[in-house]
Order: structure tokens, then C-alpha cells, then sequence
């Protein structure tokens, strides 16, 4: 059985300077999965390799056993907020509608039954009321889910979140765990590139710490401990003692 | 009389109708192409491109030797293809940015038009009057064929951006999740540049390559400020383009001396104009009015707040208008209270000097100040409490009162009961904000 999603020796640069070294990473299928790792750690440039938006320097991606380009119906990608201009003139629902895309094809208009599928994406994310709202009348958060609904329209296997719960409110946090969950139980494999340490325990089944190379990956049980995130931040992460195990990223 | 003369006489003459098609059909397909360039943030790539066709016409005139359109098609898009593999050349492999990019791609380009051009001017070659022309365009020497030549390829152009819609739009949107789902998109990308390289080109006899650009991008800009869709935004575009052209055409023939170009470069700038101050929903003016009618709606609110709140400290029934003069925001707002005494809100009562002095809220204003602190209140609390209440609505969604929504008020009024933040004076027709409060 492949994994979902297989690295083997991957690095890539910019400008000479390596952001990611060696990657070799196998993704467990089925779980939710925290990439976790400071600020330039290439969290979100590793999950631009894997689907293929930046040049490899080396090394290869695997999904399924099979090159990605074979595989892009299977994935959902979900980029970071401030990737794109939102004042720009469209509504909710047709944003979500780009999710359908993929499955269309070229020159092929979406129909009644993509519309139909994008509005109950915006229904999971809480955002149906909004279906027709332009874009950049959302809040940061609504923007958020937009995109959430976007990649759960790709109805795919595997999904890439670059930093879903950066900056939104706590009805957004929770839409997105709702969803989460809802995609765990589905036996879905989920990547989400994570900056809170304090939610790791609770979201994730398994994390990936990563900072410019794979520090420890595995089940949050086992290696989300003080000596490997010590490792991951370097000298920028005061772990306050105390059962609660308060950790602060500086 | 003279002015309906000169009409008559311009539809009556069979070249002046090639001419205002040719400008017509120009400005349509400029403008559905130039809000694809638009939302792409390529505004300044149509200028780039236009100045950059300059060597590739003069080049297809020195190698063929003719003036035909086609040959000029050909060299000024190759030329074109050039300069947008430069600019993307440049920002891809060195550390200058786009806009030093553009700025260098054009002035080379241009200046090496205007040094062939001139080396044209000084050959023998006796055909070469007439090449000048692109410079600013002369679009009443369009002829016949010329218009054919730009009618067909305008209308191949239209039909390609017609079934190319959906995936100019995820290009202009957010490209990288069009690549996410394995569209190429470098290639979709130089397919656009292609598009206005083409659209440039088949304008230049037209609008001249110094012009050009103008009409690529400000009917778009315009557009945009009619439509939150970008269906309706290329067809305004495409719209206020064709009107553009027949506009500036129809005046430059019935001014004479004035050349066509810079007439349709100048209607499409007013027609933005036009757009900027008076589009309903985005237009400045829009803008204006809207900010005009939230300041007066705060002031009122806090007007009613400060009157009610400084009777309901001191246990008053009225107060002094002379405390107002000391409210930081509020004194400006003075006269404010003679229209809420028209309306019947409240009573300015004279003092000797014979000017208001004491204003006293009525039965009507009572309530009104009682609700907008009731509301003020409950909007803190909510503030305050956003964690702790039950709810999928967020904070940053509610900033004025109307945006509380109703079930949340019980819970809101107990917990300003429980602050003892509520406010005291005037609940004789509100509910009691005392029931109901678990003990």
C-alpha cells in the first residue's frame, strides 16, 4: 500500500540559499497532520513542492505511488489568505466554484450540479449566507472559509492547507476543526501547515516538525515533546514548566 | 446646421464607415482583453507591448519592403513576444523587480524602433512615407482592407477569450491553485500576453503605439466600477471600448484637424472619469455620501448617549447645553439639536440671554437615548464576553446594533445587569432588565 503522500530526498532553493534540505517524509494515510516549525522553517514551501508550484532543486514526490501530475484530482489545496487580491469582481459561490474546475476540464462551463455542490461546501463551512457576497465585503475569517469550501469542492483524497488558522476568529477556528474532523472521518489525509504549538496536542493526529529539514515526524503522542520542538525552534522557544506545558515561540 | 451637415456627409462618405467600424470594433476588443490585463495586475504591460511592436513593424517594412497590414501583424507581434519573454525573462532569473523591468524592456524597445524608423526615413526606398503614422496612429487612412484584416482578427480574439473564460479567470484570480489543479499556467499566462500583443497590434493603425495602452486598460479601469462580477465587467468594458471608439471618431470627424486616436484615448478617459465619481457602489462620490450619512448617524447616537448619560449620572431630568461645549467631538455637532427638537426628540429650553441653554429630552427622546445606550451597552458586553457566549457569530461581523442578533439579547441585557452596567433611567416601557436574572 503507498502512502498518500511520499517525499524521498527533496530540496529546494531560491536563489542558491536552501530553504528545504533532504526532505524524506512519508504521510500516514487517513490522519490529520500538523506541519509544524518557526517562522522560514519552508512549511508552506514544502507543500508548494509537493503540488508541484515551485522548481525541485532534487528529490521527488510520490502521491499514491504515482507522480503528482497523474494525481491532481485526488488533491485540494488551499493557499494562504493573502496569496490573492479578494477585491476582485466575483461573489462566494463562484470563488467555491473554482474548486470544480479540475473535474471540468478545458473550455467546459460549470453547471446546475457544480453549483449545487458549492453551495453545500459553503454550507459546511457555515458560509452559505454569504453565498453572493463579493469577496472583499468578507471578513478575514469569511475569506478564510471561502477557501476552505474551495478545496472541499475538489472532493479530493488528500488536502494541503497553507495556514488555515492564521488570523481568523474563533467561529472560524471552529468551522475549520468541524471540517477537519468531517475529512478525518471520511479517511481523508489532511496537511495543514500549523503555527499555534498550544492546539497541536489537540488537533492533530500526527505532526511533522520541520525547519529546513525534517527534525522528528510521527504521532503528536510521540513526538510533539519538549526536546524535539527545543530541537525545531532552536533557541527561539521558551517552554514554561508546569503540567500545563505552556510553550511560547519567539 | 452646419454641425448636421458635416454628419450627413461623414455617413455618407463610404470610408468614413470603414474607419468608425474599425475604431468600433477595436475599442470592444481592447476592452474585454484590457480587464483580463487589468485584474492580472498588467496595466502597464499593454504600454510595454505597444512601444515594443515599433522595431517589429519597421523590421517587416525593411525585409519585405510593403506596407501591407499582415506583414506588419507579424513583425509587430513578433516583436511584441520578445519584449513580454524579456520582461519575464528579467524577473524570473535576475533580482530586478517587475516594474524596472517594464520600464527597460520598453525604452529599449521603442528606442530601437524610433532608430530603424529613422533609418527607414533616410533610405532611398521612395514607399516609405507613411510609416510615422504608427507613432500616433492615423485612423482615418484605415482603409477597406485594413478594417478586414482587424475585423477578423478582433473577432478570432473574442471568440478565444469567450472559451477561454473560466481559466482567465482562475488566472487572474489565483494562479497558483489553477496550477494546484493542472492547468498550465505559465502557458495561460503567455496566451494572455499573446491576446494583447495581438490587440496592440491590430490598434496601432488606429490609436498609434503611443496611445495604445490608453485603450487597453481604461475601460477596464472603468468597468470595474459599475459590477462586482466579471461577466458584466467585460461586457461594460467592452462596451464603454466600442463607445469610446465611435465617439472619439465621430468627433475627430466632425472637429477637423483633430486626429482619431487621441479623441478615442481621451472619450475613454472621460467615460473613466465619469465612472469614478458616479459609479453607484464603488464611485467616489457614493463614497462620500455614505461617509456623509455614518457621521451624522454616529453623531445623532452619541448626541442621545452623552444627553442621556449626564442625566443619568447626576439623577437629572435635563442638562446643561454648556457641557457640550467641553465634549471633545460632540460641540461641533450643536446644531444638531435643533433638528432633533424639530423632530421631537427633545426641548431646548431658553435661558435669559435668550440662546438655548437647557436641553430635556421628551417622551419620544427618552426612549430613543434609552435604546442607543441599551444597544451601546450590550455591543461592550458582547465585546467582552465574545468567548464565553455561545455563539458562530464573530465580533469583527458586529459593529453596529443591528448587526446583535436577537437571540443573543437576553443573555446580553442579564450580563450588563450582572455588571450593574445597565442603564438606569427610563425602563418604565422597556422590559425590566431586572426579570429573569439567575440569582
Amino acid at each position: 500500500m503507498n502512502p498518500p503522500v511520499s517525499v524521498r530526498n527533496l530540496s529546494v532553493a531560491y536563489h542558491r540559499k536552501p530553504v528545504l534540505r533532504e526532505i524524506d517524509y512519508d504521510a500516514p494515510e487517513g490522519e490529520l497532520i500538523g506541519i509544524i516549525g518557526p517562522n522560514g522553517a519552508g512549511k508552506s514551501t514544502l507543500i508548494k513542492a509537493i503540488l508541484g508550484l515551485l522548481p525541485l532543486a532534487s528529490g521527488e514526490v510520490r502521491i499514491y505511488g504515482k507522480p503528482y501530475a497523474q494525481q491532481r484530482q485526488r488533491i485540494g489545496y488551499v493557499p494562504q489568505r493573502e496569496s490573492v487580491d479578494w477585491d476582485f469582481p466575483t461573489d462566494a459561490l463562484d470563488v467555491v466554484m473554482m474548486g470544480r474546475y479540475g473535474k471540468l476540464g478545458w473550455f467546459r462551463r460549470p453547471k446546475a450540479e457544480d453549483r449545487q455542490i458549492a453551495m453545500e461546501c459553503l454550507r459546511k463551512v457555515g458560509m452559505e449566507a454569504f453565498a453572493n457576497r463579493q469577496i472583499s465585503q468578507l471578513s478575514g475569517g469569511q475569506q478564510q472559509r471561502v477557501f476552505l469550501a474551495r478545496a472541499l469542492a475538489q472532493d479530493a483524497q488528500i488536502y494541503f492547507m497553507d495556514e488555515p488558522f492564521a488570523g481568523v476568529d474563533a467561529a472560524t477556528e471552529k468551522a475549520i476543526i468541524g471540517v477537519l474532523n468531517e475529512l478525518k472521518q471520511q479517511k481523508k489525509t489532511v496537511l495543514v501547515v500549523h503555527h499555534d504549538l498550544q492546539t497541536v496536542s489537540e488537533y492533530f493526529d500526527s505532526v511533522l516538525l520541520l525547519n529546513m529539514r525534517v527534525i522528528a515526524a510521527g504521532p503528536t503522542k510521540e513526538v510533539f515533546n519538549a526536546e524535539n520542538l527545543q530541537k525545531t525552534y532552536g533557541g527561539r522557544l521558551t517552554i514554561l514548566p508546569g503540567n500545563s506545558g505552556l510553550m511560547v515561540a519567539r | 446646421m452646419a454641425i448636421f451637415q458635416l454628419v450627413r456627409s461623414f455617413f455618407d462618405d463610404p470610408n468614413a464607415l470603414w474607419v468608425i467600424s474599425g475604431t468600433t470594433l477595436l475599442g470592444l476588443c481592447s476592452g474585454v482583453l484590457g480587464c483580463f490585463a487589468f485584474l492580472r495586475k498588467r496595466g502597464l504591460m499593454g504600454d510595454v507591448l505597444a512601444h515594443s511592436t515599433l522595431p517589429g513593424i519597421c523590421l517587416a517594412f525593411m525585409i519585405t519592403g510593403s506596407k501591407h497590414p499582415f506583414f506588419f501583424l507579424i513583425g509587430a507581434t513578433l516583436t511584441g513576444i520578445a519584449a513580454s519573454l524579456c520582461i519575464g525573462w528579467i524577473t524570473r532569473y535576475s533580482r530586478i523587480k517587475e516594474d524596472t523591468a517594464l520600464g527597460l524592456v520598453l525604452s529599449v524597445f521603442f528606442g530601437v524602433g524610433i532608430v530603424l524608423l529613422t533609418q527607414i526615413q533616410h533610405s532611398d526606398n521612395g514607399n516609405q512615407s507613411g510609416l510615422d503614422k504608427f507613432l500616433f496612429g492615423q485612423s482615418a487612412s484605415m482603409v477597406a482592407s485594413d478594417v478586414q484584416v482587424m475585423g477578423t482578427v478582433a473577432v478570432i480574439l473574442l471568440i478565444l477569450c469567450f472559451l477561454f473564460f473560466k481559466e482567465l479567470k482562475l488566472l487572474c484570480f489565483d494562479a497558483n491553485f489553477g496550477r494546484s489543479l493542472g492547468f498550465p499556467m505559465r502557458g495561460l499566462d503567455f496566451m494572455l500576453m499573446l491576446f494583447l500583443v495581438v490587440a496592440v497590434v491590430i490598434g496601432l493603425q488606429a490609436a498609434g503605439v503611443v496611445l495604445m495602452a490608453a485603450l487597453l486598460i481604461t475601460p477596464a479601469a472603468a468597468a470595474r466600477y459599475w459590477t462586482e462580477r466579471l461577466e458584466h465587467m467585460v461586457l461594460i468594458s467592452a462596451a464603454m471600448g466600442a463607445f469610446s471608439g465611435i465617439l472619439g471618431t465621430w468627433i475627430s470627424s466632425v472637429a477637423y484637424h483633430l486626429s482619431t486616436g487621441p479623441i478615442i484615448v481621451i472619450s475613454a478617459t472621460s467615460v473613466f472619469m465619469l465612472s469614478m465619481i458616479f459609479a453607484p457602489q464603488r464611485g467616489l462620490l457614493a463614497k462620500w455620501i455614505r461617509l456623509m450619512k455614518i457621521r451624522k448617524q454616529v453623531a445623532r447616537e452619541n448626541l442621545f448617549a452623552w444627553i442621556y448619560e449626564s442625566c443619568e449620572g447626576e439623577g437629572n431630568e435635563s442638562v446643561s447645553i454648556h457641557r457640550l461645549n467641553h465634549h471633545p467631538s460632540l460641540k461641533k455637532h450643536k446644531q444638531m439639536l435643533h433638528q432633533l427638537e424639530k423632530e421631537g426628540y427633545l426641548q431646548l429650553e431658553t435661558g435669559e440671554d435668550g440662546k438655548p441653554s437647557v436641553i430635556r429630552l421628551t417622551e419620544k427622546g427618552w426612549e430613543t437615548a434609552y435604546e442607543t445606550v441599551l444597544y451601546k451597552r450590550m455591543l461592550e458586553v458582547w465585546l467582552m464576553h465574545e468567548g464565553d457566549l455561545e455563539s458562530d457569530v464573530h465580533s469583527e461581523a458586529i459593529t453596529s446594533k443591528e448587526q446583535i442578533p436577537d437571540r443573543l439579547i437576553p443573555e446580553l441585557r442579564q450580563l450588563l445587569v450582572r455588571h450593574g452596567h445597565e442603564p438606569k433611567r427610563y425602563q418604565v416601557r422597556s422590559t425590566p432588565l431586572k426579570e429573569g436574572v439567575p440569582s
